[in-house]
């Protein structure tokens, strides 16, 4: 295999041979498994920031003074402080500071499992503000018309507010999932697992750059697979662009508009 | 019986407190179709939201057959809500429904068996003419055609009392007419009491026994629709009614007296047989006529005569006409 690549691409300088017939056997070995822990970590520790922060995204809806169930200022005041203060900490600092609690809850601090923790408590502000920025966007007339009808402020939030802005959750949720695997290679520099630590630790720091090199590009390849799935999902569920009705041109439209919200949406740190 | 009793609503702004409304005394009786027409901010969207209580009065009373829901606690009021049903102007349907599970959307929260809710909004859907788009989505269908469906969810629950805030002010006058028939048809079958919120006078005349005009935020007339369009008594609902009609402003200096007729009489030639009968000539300074359902409704303003006994001799001719109402016109400057 190593003897195919140098061929194959002519390669000449000799440090960079040596690389290859040295580390293309490591990363036929363990690639796939590096791969498949940045992804298990992700979706775990995504699962368990969309536990905590989507009900707290609700809340934050909901409990607004123009929201439909007002809860108390002070107590939404505090909330808000929280959820900023969460996500002003550098993620890196957060993850030293939380990897000692990882040792409470999985019994080890090292390794895949122990980095779902930082990375669950890292993320779920974001996801929080993210839930919020989706409710947000929800029509008040239709709020209103549910009102009309009766409805208790839990059946509004569950029966009208979430179903209708399930399409723009998606899309955060997309971003929020991508986010995350990105941290979770971060992670890789003080004890997480996967690609990041196959990135960090055995190309950077031990300056194998073939690894680095294809750990990298690994990430790359993940990142635009899960976020073709998301856009394709977020744009498949939204009843408002159908088939039937709009036909082909409208679902790209509205597909392009996703990527773009995309684009444009919540940047910079957690 | 729908019943306001010294409703008022203050918003707090930026510049100190604004009152939507002020002092609203309404009574609206069971199986009228109630319009309540103003300019834009005189507070009709306020005043319909008073009623199911999405907005609460800041003082004053709201009854539904006695029972005053500013009293109520939040759950009796909720089960309350369930027979005040309400359409909107953006018709606010559940964009990622069916129109089918639209219409079964408030049954379902009443807690209704969903076998019951969905032979139940198919029926619906026959009552408002769109059997064949059950599984369509709202995106899929027109602003007429998304008003029937959000029509349909309003009768789901056999509601007392339809809410129609500015129902047809989205659709164009075609459309327009079309829904102001079911609804006709809905009040005329089911006997629900139909409160009218609209700007559009053309929409009252259509389908109104009653009538309120709102001026900022307070009740200037009421009545029923042939009283005041044939004879509207206050400055606000002579606006109204007669939007470009008679600028008084513009008249020319003689006794200006206002007739109505009262439907039925206005093919009476009255003016020609004032000048062969009593001999005298008026002069008619403007004239609006309006068909309000199928009776012709009009007002004429006559320029009587300089000389006071001639004056008097039309004005009692006039007024021993039936189904003809007269009055001077006072406010008139030359």
């Amino acid at each position: 295999m190593a003897e195919w690549i140098i061929s194959f691409f002519h390669i000449t300088d000799p440090e960079l041979v040596k690389d290859i017939a040295e580390q293309v056997p490591y990363l036929l070995n363990n690639l796939a498994f590096a791969a498949w822990e940045t992804v298990y970590s992700t979706v775990l520790a995504t699962l368990f920031a969309y536990l905590i922060g989507l009900p707290l995204g609700v809340l934050l809806v909901a409990g607004a003074a123009d929201g439909v169930r007002p809860l108390p200022s002070p107590l939404m005041k505090a909330l808000n402080v929280v959820i900023n203060l969460l996500r002003s900490v550098p993620f890196l600092i957060l993850m030293v500071v939380v990897f000692p609690l990882a040792r409470v809850i999985v019994g080890t601090s090292i390794g895949t499992n122990a980095s779902i923790v930082p990375l669950t408590i890292a993320a779920f502000p974001f996801v929080a503000r993210l839930v919020e920025g989706s409710l947000r966007e929800m029509d008040r007339g239709t709020v209103e018309a549910a009102q009309a009808m009766g409805c208790t402020p839990f059946q509004i939030i569950w029966k009208v507010v979430l179903p209708e802005s399930l399409p723009s959750l998606l899309t955060g949720f997309t971003t929020a999932f991508i986010t995350i695997l990105g941290y979770g290679a971060m992670s890789g520099a003080i004890g997480g697992g996967g690609l990041g630590n196959m990135a960090l630790n055995r190309g950077h720091t031990r300056g194998m750059r073939i690894v680095l090199y294809v750990a990298v590009i690994a990430l790359v390849v993940l990142v635009q697979i899960f976020q073709s799935i998301g856009t394709h999902l977020a744009v498949r569920v939204d009843k408002r662009v159908t088939d039937r009705g709009a036909g082909r041109g409208a679902r790209k439209k509205r597909r392009a508009q996703v990527e773009q919200e995309r684009r444009m949406g919540p940047p910079g740190p957690m | 019986m729908i019943e306001l009793k010294n409703v008022s609503k203050s918003f707090p702004t930026a510049e100190g407190q604004l009152h939507a409304l002020t002092d609203v005394s309404l009574t609206i009786g069971d199986g009228e179709v109630y319009g309540i027409v103003g300019m834009s901010g005189a507070g009709k969207s306020t005043l319909v939201r008073c009623v199911n209580l999405l907005e609460r009065p800041t003082s004053g009373q709201v009854l539904i057959d006695g029972a005053d829901l500013c009293a109520m606690p939040p759950r009796e009021l909720i089960a309350q809500r369930r027979s005040i049903s309400m359409i909107f102007q953006q018709f606010n349907l559940l964009m990622q429904r069916t129109c089918l599970k639209n219409i079964c959307f408030p049954m379902e929260i009443a807690h209704v068996k969903r076998a019951d809710a969905e032979k139940r909004a198919r029926e619906l859907l026959e009552v408002v003419g769109l059997p064949d788009k059950a599984d369509a989505y709202p995106a899929q269908l027109s602003g007429g055609q998304k008003q029937r469906v959000a029509i349909a969810r309003s009768l789901a629950c056999d509601p007392k009392i339809l809410l129609c805030d500015e129902a047809t002010s989205a659709l164009d006058p075609k459309t327009t007419r079309d829904i102001l028939r079911l609804i006709r048809d809905i009040n005329r079958r089911l006997g629900i009491t139909v409160v009218v919120i609209t700007h559009e006078m053309a929409v009252v005349e259509e389908i109104c026994t009653h009538v309120a005009i709102l001026d900022h935020g307070r009740v200037m007339e009421t009545g029923t629709v042939e009283q005041v369009f044939s004879n509207p008594r206050t400055e606000a609902g002579r606006r109204l009614v007669y939007p470009d009609g008679v600028v008084i402003d513009q008249l020319p200096a003689a006794n200006v007296i206002r007739i109505a007729f009262n439907g039925g009489s206005s093919y009476e030639p009255l003016i020609a047989s004032l000048a062969i009968d009593c001999g005298v000539k008026v002069n008619i300074l403007g004239a609006d006529t309006r068909n309000v359902n199928g009776q012709a409704f009009g007002t004429m303003l006559l320029g009587l005569p300089e000389d006071p006994a001639e004056a008097a001799k039309a004005a009692a001719y006039i007024k021993n006409q039936p189904n003809v109402t007269m009055e001077e016109v006072r406010d008139y400057h030359g």
